[in-house]
């Protein structure tokens, strides 16, 4: 299993069955393939589905049906079509339970960065800006050191994302609580000190009294 | 406006036919600018675009480039917001007023509101020219039905826009698409052409 999958095999931890829940593209995407089908959890995609199903098998593909990074999908038993201002409704009404966002960067206060680095890669914020805003639960998904560089930071540099905290962060190393503004480590990744941890962290955490190895 | 996300549901002969008219200096307001070669990336791969209103462009490297060389000017908008500001725009709203953006880059130059002691980004509503909108089928009046994840942007934009283009797959007589059925009445519609097979 890669440090993605061990991440989304944990994110979908979080997920409660019967949930509304909305993953991102990129990371967050794999959470889908390890939440058990009989939980009945609907997925929605941003570009107009409630109830998104596994990829199609070869030549069944639906040109009109695909997820938000445009790649082929299936629905699945009552699900839903809708169009873009009822997608972004829910989203930006709280009738989501659940996001799972990528991030650059996260921050010791709980806010996100992960739309855009200033003159050198400028992909937009498509959904990300009112799901991080809107969603009742945001989880971010990410690797916790990309090229020796801590994705954990004292305050982000990059430009922010919501100026709402997410609620639970989840890297290859860690998950950390976010309450009143602060990280709260909960859980370590198999093998690792928190020495290890705290040199691969640029931000300043709490840990928990309660504090367990990632599962 | 232009209507489709990453390419689906997005009226692809209306746009090549934009293309072959050599128009430049167009503003487009879309959700994204799909890929180079695919659907609305056509019209930024042939320089036709000045200016640029969407939510996302990361699988375009087109349009960076455009963007990065100062030929083409984007403003970037969370989705939806853009998606609710077309809307506002064509149902005679004077603005969105939405929590997304509050605290980001995106507040700078913008009004904050505090109603009943939240605080919201006000938002103006955004109309064009021209909406060319895709869509499953037409009857013959322009009566509108869509299709799954290609409806998107396709029916708020038919609201928003001075002359209203559909480019639906298959055009249908009268009386075929039931009334409970039709997302986007005729009297939207200005001008139906069927998508080439």
């Amino acid at each position: 299993m890669t440090p993605k999958e061990r991440i989304a095999r944990r994110v979908a931890q979080e997920i409660q069955p019967g949930t509304l829940v909305n993953l991102g593209i990129g990371l967050p995407s794999l959470v889908a393939s390890f939440v058990p089908a009989e939980a009945g959890v609907f997925f929605q995609s941003e570009n107009g589905v409630i109830g998104l199903g596994a990829r199609p098998p070869e030549g069944m593909e639906d040109p009109d049906l695909t997820d938000a990074g445009g790649g082929f999908v299936t629905a699945v038993p009552g699900a839903a079509a809708i169009d873009s201002a009822m997608s972004f409704g829910l989203i930006r009404g709280g009738h989501i339970d659940l996001t799972v966002l990528g991030g650059l960067q996260v921050d010791e206060t709980g806010h996100l960065a992960n739309w855009m680095i200033p003159g050198k890669m400028i992909p937009g914020m498509g959904g990300a800006m009112d799901l991080a805003t809107g969603a009742r639960r945001v989880i971010v998904a990410m690797q916790h050191v990309v090229n020796g560089v801590s994705k954990v930071v004292r305050k982000c540099d990059l430009p922010l994302t919501s100026n709402r905290p997410i609620d639970l962060l989840v890297t290859d190393m860690a998950v950390f609580e976010v309450a009143e503004s602060r990280l709260i480590l909960k859980e370590i990744a198999p093998g690792l000190s928190l020495e290890d941890l705290s040199s691969a962290t640029d931000a300043r955490f709490e840990t928990a009294g309660d504090l367990v190895t990632m599962a | 406006m232009i209507g489709g996300f990453m390419g689906v549901g997005t009226p692809r002969r209306i746009i090549e036919a934009l293309v072959a008219s050599g128009r430049r200096d167009l503003t487009l307001i879309a959700n994204d600018t799909a890929m180079p070669g695919r659907g609305i990336g056509k019209l930024i791969t042939a320089h036709a675009v000045r200016r640029l209103v969407v939510s996302h462009i990361g699988l375009n490297p087109e349009t960076q480039k455009q963007m990065k060389d100062g030929s083409l000017d984007v403003e970037l908008m969370p989705q939806g917001t853009l998606v609710e500001c077309i809307r506002a725009g064509g149902m005679g709203l004077g603005g969105v007023v939405t929590p997304t953006g509050l605290g980001t880059e995106l507040e700078d130059g913008k009004r904050v509101l505090e109603i009943d002691g939240k605080q919201f980004l006000l938002e103006k509503p955004i109309r064009a020219d021209f909406a060319f909108i895709a869509a499953r089928q037409s009857d013959y009046l322009g009566n509108l039905e869509y299709s799954l994840t290609a409806q998107n942007f396709n029916p708020i934009m038919a609201m928003a826009a001075d002359t209203v283009i559909a480019e639906p797959e298959h055009i249908v007589p009268v009386g075929v698409i039931p009334p409970d059925a039709v997302r986007t009445p005729a009297i939207l519609v200005d001008h139906l052409i069927e998508r080439a097979r």
